[in-house]
């Protein structure tokens, strides 16, 4: 399952969580967003950790990572920022940023 | 096993997992990308009847919650053959499906320009969807490439986001276009793109000249081209690579073909709708029989 964050699920599942998670940044009036969930649905459920921010709600997040366009995905690290992806992609593409 | 597998997620596909699902058959949706197919690029649709206004993605949301809510399933996967049998066999990039009936509504995929740099700069400034990706062109300059309908109405879009449009023709424009911030170049095709990490201009020529043109996207809008060659062993198919089919029956007996990549004379969401409806129809009449 997609987590659905917040502020304070962000800091626990991405920035304090030792491994590889993807955070995806969303909204619910953008189409492009609403068509990527299902796919990333479906990666979660292959054993990928995900977590999904509403940039409207989150909005200070949004803006610490500098997100100006949606869907935008990007994968972290031991909490860092390690790779970011922009724009409807297909399941190929979001299984590999989670490769090296 | 499933009764039936369907091999795309457009409105033919989903229209037919609707049908199916409706007469309480197991269902699978395969589908490479995103579902909806082609209609996602729309910003308006206007002839699906019931509709006054809808955009692409809304309506294809809704029929993928339709069509899931009713219980078919959808994975994103490549359908890469298909076996013929009593019971038959889809081979994706990931898994084999069993099921008793196949239909293959696969669409058309949009052609592409095959000009240096194109594949490599895909998200990095070169889109083939301009109402998915126009957001991030604002008050900055984009190209569009293709002189049809759908790239009109792709300029057009796009003019009320970036601060110019270019809209660049081999021929002369199906339809003309009025637009302050639009530059409509007629009778040149794109040669080059070129780049550092993201798209920085392109190369466009005419018979006689060439020229240099700094954009921060380059929108592809030139049409389509069939996408059946993994079926080709088996389904019989036409010169252009449509799928030959009666009555959504194809050569062989359980293999169902619906929406734009059978062989038809019109293209549109209503008929690939009917198409769907008929498909899922036909092959749960083919199941009964073969019990």
């Amino acid at each position: 399952m997609v987590i659905e964050g917040n502020n304070e699920i962000f800091e626990k599942e991405v920035l304090n969580y030792e491994g590889k998670v993807l955070v995806d940044f969303n909204a619910t009036w953008c189409g492009p967003c609403r068509m990527l969930k299902p796919v990333l649905d479906q990666v979660a459920a292959n054993g990928k950790k995900i977590v999904a921010i509403d940039v409207d709600n989150d909005r200070d997040i949004a803006i610490k990572y500098n997100i100006s366009s949606i869907p935008c995905l990007i994968l972290f690290e031991n909490g860092k920022e390690v790779k970011r992806s922009v724009g409807l992609i297909p399941i190929n593409e979001i299984e590999s940023l989670f490769e090296e | 096993m499933y009764d039936i597998v369907i091999i795309g997620a457009g409105i033919a596909g989903l229209t037919a997992a609707i049908y199916a699902s409706r007469a309480n058959k197991k269902v699978l949706i395969i589908e490479k990308q995103n579902y909806g197919g082609r209609i996602i690029s729309a910003p308006h649709v206007k002839n699906y009847p019931g509709f006054l206004d809808i955009s692409g993605v809304d309506l294809a949301t809704n029929l993928y919650v339709q069509a899931t809510s009713l219980g078919a399933e959808l994975v994103f996967e490549n359908a890469e053959s298909i076996q013929n049998g009593i019971n038959k066999k889809v081979i994706t990039d990931k898994h084999e499906y069993s099921c008793k009936a196949i239909i293959i509504a696969t669409g058309l995929d949009r052609r592409s320009l095959n000009i240096p740099g194109e594949k490599e700069l895909v998200g990095k400034g070169v889109s083939y969807c301009a109402t998915c990706d126009g957001n991030f062109y604002k008050d900055k300059v984009v190209a569009v490439v293709g002189g049809g309908k759908s790239a009109i109405e792709d300029a057009i879009y796009l003019s009320d986001i970036a601060s110019k449009v270019y809209l660049i023709s081999r021929k002369n424009l199906e339809e003309e276009v009025n637009k302050k911030n639009i530059e409509v170049i007629t009778n040149y095709s794109v040669d080059k793109i070129n780049s550092k990490d993201n798209i920085e201009s392109i190369d466009i020529k005419s018979s006689n000249d060439s020229k240099n043109i700094k954009v921060d996207g380059l929108f592809v809008s030139i049409g389509y081209e069939t996408s059946s060659e993994e079926f080709e062993s088996v389904i019989e198919l036409d010169d252009r690579g449509y799928i030959i089919s009666n009555n959504t029956h194809t050569n062989l007996d359980g293999i169902f073909a619906a929406g734009d990549c059978c062989k038809k004379d019109l293209r549109q969401l209503v008929t690939a709708a009917s198409d769907g409806a008929i498909a899922a129809t036909e092959a749960i009449k083919y199941i009964e029989k073969n019990r």
